[in-house]
């Protein structure tokens, strides 16, 4: 039972971190049209921008520091470079941005090395939050960080029991819990700003009439340029989060970057709900794959049908759950785009 | 361009004896095995852009996964190697990369037809998806990838026709070279065709095309099959000659690097790609051994190029071939044209002249800067002793931050200046051209007369209009159709 | 005829034979290093050449045969193509030595490599010298006269692993969980085969593969892993994946024991911090404290580079090989290859000796723990503060496997 619930709730955080990264993707995508191939490069440079935060600040600082630093670089990028590429089309456009990424993964190697960085989460957000013990009667109990350790230690020192009488116990990282909240917290000030702040309306007009918008007398260009500024912003936020609960180095953006591009396909180029759909969809999906251990074979035969030696042997066949869970995604996105072109929630172009 | 502006550029016939001379005479300058090697990865890495440039520069379509097309076509034709030197069937080992061919073909097929069902970015994110989920693929299913290490196999089997038995390195170059020489003839072929007529349109405009009575996905798909049948002919040739496929061959770097190349050769014309690819094979194995540094200067030079120079280095060059006939046709007009045309081209050179004098020390400030850089922070030696262009240098002396510092700012001035006159120089030189533009109109007219004759029984008339009749500008921009089709 | 005075003559040809002895001395000798510089395991292979060139420089100091070396750093972005083509660029460049090391997919693109070309080209034969490319095909079915490992393949590892394990009777469940490519695979394989003939008692609680370098989040392995009930986990990973899953692992509250391969690799210290403390084991043919030669050069190295010199291997390639030059009197690969075939050599790690069967070197091997540093083992890899100390030190009989190698000499 508290397997299934640390797994629920280790897909949700994973799948919020995925939402964290992809949401700027589609704002910038929403509002431009620009597939910005380095937004994974920013979420790497917010983790390093973090790092060094961290080191003469403070965490606290380096989530509000980072963050806005990696703004203004995105910012500055798109007055420099990208509003010159405009009138070439997407294709220019999604090559400088792949350009662009070539540049920082350089770029950082350069300033912090090309090993790892030692960028750790304060004690604070250290340790679990909450301990689900399971014990033996099927008894679900939930322990809080501010409880008395000693209430489930004698539940979880395994040296202390006997083989039958032993407890499940599954800590809930406390740094789990902050990236839901940071996630969450993120998603309600996006879609406050969006839906009633003036600056929101004026976003969402020069989304579909910037011509109409520019006419009115607002100064389009520059909301672009927020606009990408906040995006890029947002990956670095996540950047933050990501590089200290995990690990900062310069093949971090690599690893996250087609993921990315997953989740905003899957939900729908330019939906932020689609986003925040497809993201949880596919943290759970990547979380249950891995811990259900079944094959092809063995969901045949539990379906009695009945299998020939070869195929009982076939290796594809063979293949765990476990395995093939880092593929899912993408076949999670090449099912969708077939039959549902503009994914989940997309709109019509 | 238009496409008939483009056949005049091409001179029928001409420029292909040159380069068959070209492919012929190589081996005898870069005679190392070194060189041999390098030249044989120039040849397979040029159909591999070509066809890329099928996609992208005729198709407008951007695709982020062809390192699947030329990689599938690689790991087929391994499989048929090593079941041809088991002796389980008997086909000359010549003909393997077409086996790539049709096996990539076969792949185009099935997943061209989901991909190409989409356009624009979304035709790029599945594209992405798919060689995501192949390179994937190819670490699990190691039976038919042969896992992490691939899979290795012989090249000298079977009979030897001739005498030839593949086993020395210019055997296999020459095969390359023949390969190479008819699928760009090919591919270039194919351009000229109905159909690659018909792709271009779907690149400019998909909706009209559609209004016409044309299918633009099955265009598309089309062009997807043929453009991954080549790409599995290169990748044939690439399991020929390295006798080894592994799943970086698949792998989203590589996809990255034919895109890379590809546009800095140039998309808007044919052979762009070309030079594209020699620039692919050098960085790879040359530049990357002179300097750590490498990556860092192709990103730069990318990034600045898809800023300023949208059109490749091909447009450089037709740009300037360009200017050079559009000189002879002024000639031909006379009444001073000639003579105004050619003093305006004389300064154009000036100006290029002046241009090299103040890049090249700019070049060497901030590679100096670069390098120190790399030096200091993921250098490679144990002693500190760095040498640039042959005289040691103390990265750790201020003395030489500061002064490459102000070095490169002088020269980036002075670079700037330079650029300036030399744009100055080309508006110059347009004046000229503009104020006989009537002229040349009528002389354009004569010779369109004599290319019409020839080319209307095949292209339908709404292309003759849209057909741009400036000479200088390119018309044609490769946009990724946003429309939905 | 005093010139043929039987002394003159016997003093001419003593001195002769003395010139002769010596034909190889002052020569220098060009080793080409063929590892990545860049991309994902940029940091290992950068740290890689710089400690062999700075063991070179050690070398070049004094040495038995009086050669001088000269290392050339290539590099092959983990590609096997790219490695073939710097073979070829080595052997025009005349370079008859080749080093290797990460990425078994590219040794194996060697070995072909320098088979075929020694084959096809008399006269400009190369050896391989793989440093750490543990795929143990490469001394059975794949082995080369041509090709001589200095690291311990991965059914030695196993062996001396599970040898100590045995007699740790806390251990009652073990998970496997690996890299799903060819090294992953064979880790666990030679891991179950072992561990079922030494202590048949142990139940192997689970087998997982996740991709290479691809997963950030290891927290569902880590729980599927608890929910098994597994005491241990025996991982092959390297790089991120061990120190990914290290993290993970103490946040998911799983106080078991890993034994895995890698943790001194660059990068792995400083991404696993103190966490994991006494409950990481490594085996590997040395660590952090050997002291002799061993210690001295990795201080000096510290001194100069700021980094860690950890691969003893790097020692045993230069003792070999000066060892054969001056055996054979020369520096051509074909009479050193002759030479190392079944050479008997001392090095850090004690008496060691290329077997003749395979080329697979024979070499003491260690079962060290991840622990604060302290008095007894100081040396303190990416001033973590923490090191690998040793538990157990096994002979080299204790490792040593049998071999399929058909092995064909020229």
């Amino acid at each position: 039972m508290e397997f299934f619930v640390i797994n629920v709730l280790n897909g949700l955080s994973f799948g919020l971190l995925l939402f964290m990264l992809s949401a700027g993707l589609t704002l910038i995508f929403s509002m431009m049209g620009v597939l910005n191939f380095a937004h994974a490069s920013f979420y790497m440079l917010g983790a390093y921008f973090g790092y060094v935060v961290n080191h003469v600040l403070g965490f606290w600082l380096a989530l509000l520091l980072a963050p806005l630093l990696c703004g203004l670089l995105g910012a500055l990028f798109e007055r420099w470079s990208l509003r010159r590429v405009y009138a070439g089309g997407h294709v220019p456009e999604l090559l400088l941005t792949f350009g662009l990424s070539y540049l920082v993964l350089e770029g950082v190697q350069i300033v912090w090395g090309r090993s790892v960085v030692a960028f750790t989460l304060p004690e604070s957000l250290k340790g679990p939050v909450v301990t689900l013990v399971s014990e033996p009667n099927h008894h679900l109990s939930v322990f809080g960080r501010w409880q008395d350790p000693a209430l489930w230690q004698a539940l979880c020192d395994s040296s202390r029991q006997s083989a039958e009488a032993l407890s499940q116990c599954s800590p809930f990282p406390m740094n789990r819990l902050f990236i839901m909240l940071c996630a969450l917290m993120m998603m309600a000030l996006l879609w406050g700003v969006l839906n009633f702040t003036r600056l929101g309306l004026i976003i969402k007009a020069a989304l579909t009439q910037p011509q109409m918008v520019e006419a009115l007398g607002h100064d389009v260009p520059s909301v672009f340029m927020l606009v990408f500024g906040l995006g890029t912003a947002l990956a670095g936020l996540a950047g933050v989060i990501g590089g200290s609960t995990f690990i900062t180095e310069p093949a971090m953006a690599a690893s996250v970057g087609s993921v990315t591009f997953v989740v905003v396909v899957v939900g729908g180029m330019g939906s932020l709900v689609g986003a925040f759909l497809a993201s949880i969809l596919i943290g759970m999906i990547q979380t249950f794959a891995v811990a259900i251990d079944t094959t092809l074979v063995k969901i045949l035969l539990q379906l009695h049908i009945q299998l020939g030696d070869s195929w009982l042997h076939n290796p594809v066949l063979n293949l765990t759950l476990t395995q093939i869970a880092p593929i899912l995604p993408y076949l999670l996105l090449v099912l969708v785009l077939i039959f549902k072109p503009n994914g989940l929630l997309g709109k019509k172009p | 361009m238009s496409a008939l502006s483009r056949s005049r550029v091409w001179n029928a016939g001409g420029v292909w004896i040159v380069f068959a001379a070209v492919l012929l005479v190589m081996p005898q300058l870069f005679s190392s095995n070194f060189g041999l090697t390098i030249l044989c990865q120039i040849g397979i890495v040029i159909v591999s852009c070509v066809s890329f440039h099928l996609l992208l520069g005729e198709g407008g379509m951007l695709s982020f996964g062809h390192a699947v097309y030329t990689g599938m076509g690689g790991y087929f034709a391994i499989h048929a190697l090593n079941a041809w030197g088991k002796g389980e069937h008997y086909i000359p080992v010549s003909l393997l990369p077409l086996v790539g061919g049709l096996g990539s073909l076969c792949l185009a097929f099935f997943l061209g037809f989901v991909s190409t069902r989409q356009s624009g970015t979304t035709f790029a994110m599945i594209t992405l998806g798919t060689s995501e989920l192949i390179a994937s693929m190819a670490l699990m299913f190691s039976d038919f990838f042969g896992g992490e290490a691939g899979l290795t196999a012989n090249r000298v089997t079977g009979h030897a026709v001739l005498g030839i038995t593949f086993g020395p390195q210019i055997e296999v170059y020459y095969l390359i070279a023949v390969y190479c020489f008819v699928c760009v003839l090919l591919m270039y072929l194919f351009t000229k065709t109905p159909l690659g007529i018909m792709l271009n349109a779907v690149r400019d405009n998909p909706m009209r095309v559609g209004f016409i009575g044309y299918n633009t996905l099955r265009i598309r798909w089309f062009a997807f099959m043929i453009s991954g049948f080549f790409a599995g002919v290169a990748g044939g040739l690439a399991a020929l000659n390295f006798e080894l496929v592994n799943s970086e061959v698949v792998g989203p770097v590589r996809s990255g690097a034919y895109i890379l190349f590809t546009f800095l050769g140039g998309i808007k014309a044919f052979f762009g790609p070309i030079i594209g690819a020699v620039l692919l094979v050098l960085t790879n194995n040359v530049f990357s051994s002179l300097t750590k540094a490498w990556l860092l200067y192709l990103g730069l030079i990318f990034y600045i190029s898809v800023m300023y120079l949208p059109g490749g280095l091909a447009s450089v060059v037709v740009r300037h071939l360009e200017a050079v006939k559009t000189m002879a046709r002024l000639q031909g007009i006379g009444g001073g044209a000639g003579g105004a045309a050619q003093t305006a081209f004389g300064k154009i050179v000036k100006s290029y002249l002046l241009l090299l004098l103040t890049l090249l020390p700019l070049m060497a400030g901030v590679s100096l800067i670069i390098e120190m850089l790399y030096q200091l922070q993921l250098g490679d030696s144990i002693s500190s002793d760095f040498y640039f262009a042959g005289d040691a240098v103390d990265p750790q002396n201020p003395w030489v931050w500061i002064l490459g510092l102000i070095f490169s700012g002088l020269c980036t001035l002075l670079f700037n200046r330079a650029r300036l006159y030399t744009q100055q120089a080309w508006s110059d030189f347009d004046e000229i051209v503009k104020s006989h533009q009537s002229a040349l109109e009528v002389l354009q007219e004569a010779w369109d007369g004599v290319q019409h004759k020839a080319e209307d029984e095949f292209v339908p008339e709404f292309v003759h209009e849209s057909a741009d009749k400036s000479t200088h500008q390119p018309t044609h921009q490769p946009t990724i159709n946003g429309g939905q089709s | 005829m005093k010139y043929f005075n039987p002394r003159t003559v016997l003093l001419a040809a003593v001195c002769l034979l003395n010139l002769s002895a010596f034909a190889q001395k002052g020569e220098t000798v060009k080793i080409a290093w063929i590892d990545p510089l860049t991309g994902l395991m940029a940091p290992v292979g950068s740290n890689g050449l710089k400690s062999f060139k700075f063991v070179a420089e050690e070398f070049n100091k004094s040495n038995v045969a009086g050669v001088k070396f000269e290392v050339i750093g290539m590099d092959n972005k983990l590609s096997p193509a790219e490695s073939v083509n710097d073979v070829t660029a080595s052997v025009d460049q005349g370079i008859h030595y080749v080093v290797q090391g990460n990425g078994s997919a590219v040794a194996g693109a060697i070995i072909e490599s320098v088979n075929k070309n020694n084959e096809r080209n008399p006269g400009k034969e190369v050896l391989f010298l793989n440093y750490a490319a543990v795929d143990p095909d490469f001394t059975n079915s794949k082995c080369s006269y041509w090709h001589f490992r200095f690291d311990a393949d991965t059914s030695m590892k196993i062996e001396a692993l599970t040898t100590f394990m045995k007699d740790q009777k806390d251990i009652k469940k073990v998970f496997l969980l690996n890299q799903d490519y060819s090294h992953g695979h064979q880790v666990a394989k030679y891991a179950k085969d072992n561990l079922a003939i030494k202590r048949p008692d142990i139940q192997i609680v689970g087998e997982d593969y996740h991709p290479l370098a691809k997963v950030r989040d290891f927290t569902p392995y880590i729980a599927k892993i608890k929910a098994s009930g597994a005491d241990s986990v025996i991982t092959g990973n390297w790089g991120s994946d061990l120190a990914l899953l290290i993290k993970a692992a103490n946040e998911g509250g799983f106080t078991g024991k890993f034994y895995t391969y890698y943790v001194s690799t660059t990068g792995t210290p400083t991404a696993i911090g103190t966490s994991g403390e006494g409950k990481i084991f490594q085996v590997s043919n040395g660590h952090y404290n050997m002291g002799g030669k061993m210690q001295s050069m990795m201080a000096e190295y510290k001194k100069r580079s700021g980094d860690d010199l950890y691969i003893p291997a790097i020692a045993h390639i230069f003792n070999a090989l000066t060892l054969a030059m001056s055996k054979a009197q020369s520096t051509n690969p074909v009479k050193v290859a002759a030479q190392l075939h079944g050479l008997h050599f001392d090095s850090v790690n004690g008496a060691l000796e290329m077997r003749r069967l395979d080329h697979q070197l024979q070499q003491p091997l260690y079962i060290t723990v991840w622990q604060k540093a302290d008095k007894k083992s100081p040396y303190s890899p990416e001033n973590t503060g923490m090191t690998l100390a040793v538990v157990k030190s096994f002979e080299s009989y204790v490792s040593s496997t049998p071999t399929t190698c058909d092995m064909k000499t020229p």
